[in-house]
């Protein structure tokens, strides 16, 4: 036995070198690109009183926003989850012309400058456009309304479910689907009791993610939401606004409390997933 | 339950899967569909599953037409090589599922359920199990689970598809005797792939023996290993020497060197295949006689109850095997006192001949 180990008994041996330099580099990359820029949020916001604090972020204007972007992000984020889910499986499953455009189509959304899919969807969805011009004799008004802004969170969040839940699917082994069907399993006995359980870390992955951009996203909602006061604001406006008006203090106030949202709300979706993954055996 | 089919025909693309397979597999047997990987034989199983549909021909179960049921409707129990068990459920989850999934008024109860659960827990002898999910378990406790899970459903007839292709030898070996004492207990008609032709003539009641999408052979496991019906059997099971030689009235005659023969399906003059298992080969040390092929001696391998003599045929025999394999009893090999590198005959006791175009 070396004096190392007797001096240092929980010593573990690795295979590969280098844990020391990994983390010291993850930890001061994280501090430099995160945490650093992002804990000065919080100390401009605490050069405002309490009082004001609470007057900026509790004024009606920016509940309302509050409202508005974590319903429609959540919202968005659960419609992605089911249709995203639905673009996956007939990637994977099935074999028809024109799938590899398809499946190249799928990352567009991340590409796009968010202000061209935002006047490309607002010219779409407006009264005159393509599909608002059918909707609206319909008494569907999508353009300017909190809908407008659904419909831009739907689109931007597409590629985050195809793209978490494809790979899994991929490797889903078709014997597992037979083995349900032999026991006697109906079609959607097998998708949800089989299919879905291995699919669902995955999938909240990808709504988180999706969640998550659509929190942030700010480009492609602007121009389709109309911005009315106290209807079809999202909270990145807010922000914005107050940036023009020079109230750095207010700014940094209320992107402090969509930080904290954001993080308590994306911290859930992970203990949920990690929590699906620990059932599905894989976590042990 | 019965099973029967008939003239089953299989494509896949240009490759013929099943050619005109025709089969009857009894109540209540346990039958080995043994062949070379790409014979057809894993294809049988799953068009009579039913996870396969054939292009032709018919699947008979208990004297029905099943080829138009599906197979959650044909009541077969289907056992795959890499288990399939379902990762996010518990042993007991898995085993249950078969039972959950039922329609409402076939359901039985919790308690029920729990009760047959764990009776085919114990059944497989991996109650102690129950709570741990599969990934926690080892191939050989997997594979009972999967069998458990089987078996949940009554199955009336048992398929298993390579059942132990992925698990070490001596896992292997433990399994096959204890798939062949559940089958005694049950007497549920049961069906397994495999390309192992040990593990098919220790454990099954009959051997199919299949090739190129034919069956070749079908007997109980004593008949297809003595009474080869083609040269791919002979080949198949077993180790095997090979002459090739052309028959000459009692005698082949190969090369320079006359063999006698069994006398069966060799007409004079005709090029034939002869096969000798190694323990039907006998050595001779005389070399002036003109029976038997000459070898020198390689190695002995003299462990184990019986002695495996490995021999280098002469340079220059055109056309025959570069080697030749013998098994001797212990007695005659102190008898015979070989060395390594020594000349010897190589006398067959019992040589099965086949016309060379059917080899």
């Amino acid at each position: 036995m070396s004096a190392a180990t007797l001096f240092n008994p929980t010593r573990q041996t690795r295979v590969l070198p280098g844990f020391g330099l990994s983390l010291g580099y993850t930890l001061v990359y994280l501090s430099l690109l995160v945490l650093i820029p992002l804990s000065a949020v919080f100390l401009k916001t605490a050069t405002l009183g309490w009082s004001e604090f609470w007057a900026v972020v509790s004024a009606p204007r920016v509940v309302a926003s509050y409202k508005l972007s974590f319903g429609a992000s959540l919202l968005a984020a659960a419609i992605n989850a089911v249709f995203g889910l639905m673009l996956a499986w007939a990637l994977v499953r099935y074999t028809f012309p024109g799938k590899k455009l398809i499946d190249a189509l799928v990352d567009l959304p991340f590409a796009l400058p968010t202000a061209v899919a935002g006047i490309a969807l607002t010219a779409l969805y407006a009264g005159n456009g393509w599909v608002g011009s059918i909707l609206e004799p319909l008494g569907l008004k999508v353009a300017f309304t909190p809908l407008g802004v659904l419909v831009a969170l739907v689109f931007i969040g597409v590629p985050f479910v195809v793209r978490t839940v494809q790979p899994i699917l991929e490797d889903l082994e078709t014997e597992l689907e037979e083995a349900a069907a032999s026991l006697g399993a109906q079609r959607w006995q097998t998708f949800t009791r089989v299919i879905l359980p291995i699919l669902l870390p995955a999938l909240l992955t990808g709504f988180a993610l999706a969640f998550a951009r659509a929190v942030g996203e700010y480009g492609s909602v602007i121009f389709i939401a109309g911005n009315i006061p106290m209807v079809s604001e999202i909270t990145p406006l807010m922000i914005i606004t107050k940036l023009e008006q020079y109230d750095y203090a207010g700014a940094n106030a209320i992107a402090a409390v969509m930080l904290v949202f954001s993080f308590a709300l994306l911290l859930v979706i992970n203990l949920l997933q990690a929590w699906s993954a620990k059932r599905t055996g894989r976590n042990r | 339950m019965s099973i029967q089919v008939e003239n089953i025909h299989k494509q896949f693309g240009a490759f013929t899967a099943l050619n005109q397979v025709s089969l009857d597999f009894p109540t209540g047997e346990l039958v080995a569909l043994l062949g070379p990987s790409g014979c057809g034989k894993t294809t049988l199983l799953r068009v009579i599953a039913g996870l396969e549909t054939a292009d032709s021909g018919r699947v008979i179960l208990e004297g029905e037409d099943a080829s138009g049921t599906h197979v959650r409707e044909r009541q077969v129990g289907f056992v795959f090589q890499h288990y399939a068990l379902f990762r996010h459920m518990t042993v007991f989850e898995n085993v249950a599922f078969g039972l959950r999934v039922k329609p409402r008024r076939e359901r039985p109860n919790e308690a029920e359920i729990k009760k047959r659960v764990h009776r085919l827990l114990e059944l497989v002898q991996l109650d102690w199990l129950a709570d741990r999910f599969p990934a926690q378990l080892s191939g050989g406790q997997r594979q009972r689970i999967a069998l458990a899970r089987a078996l949940a459903v009554e199955p009336r007839v048992l398929l298993l598809d390579e059942p132990f292709g992925a698990l070490d030898a001596q896992v292997r070996k433990e399994l096959r005797r204890w798939l062949r004492r559940l089958h005694d207990e049950l007497h549920v008609t049961s069906i397994f792939v495999t390309h192992d032709q040990e593990e098919a003539l220790e454990v099954a009641d009959r051997v199919v023996l299949m090739n190129k999408g034919k069956v070749e052979q079908v007997g109980t496991p004593q008949q297809v290993y003595e009474h080869p019906a083609t040269p791919f059997v002979y080949g198949f099971l077993g180790a095997v020497n090979l002459f090739h030689g052309r028959v000459d009235g009692e005698h082949v005659r190969v090369g320079e060197a006359v063999l006698p023969h069994d006398g069966r399906d060799a007409a004079h003059g005709v090029d034939v295949v002869g096969f000798a298992r190694p323990h039907e080969l006998d050595i001779v040390t005389d070399l002036g006689s003109s029976q038997g092929v000459e070898a020198t001696v390689a190695r002995v391998l003299a462990f184990g109850a019986s002695v495996r003599v490995e021999l280098d045929a002469i340079a220059g025999a055109e056309g025959q095997p570069r080697h030749y394999e013998v098994v001797l009893g212990r007695e005659r090999l102190a008898e015979l006192a070989l060395t390594e590198g020594q000349r010897v005959r190589l006398v067959p006791s019992q040589l099965r001949v086949f016309p060379r175009e059917a080899a």
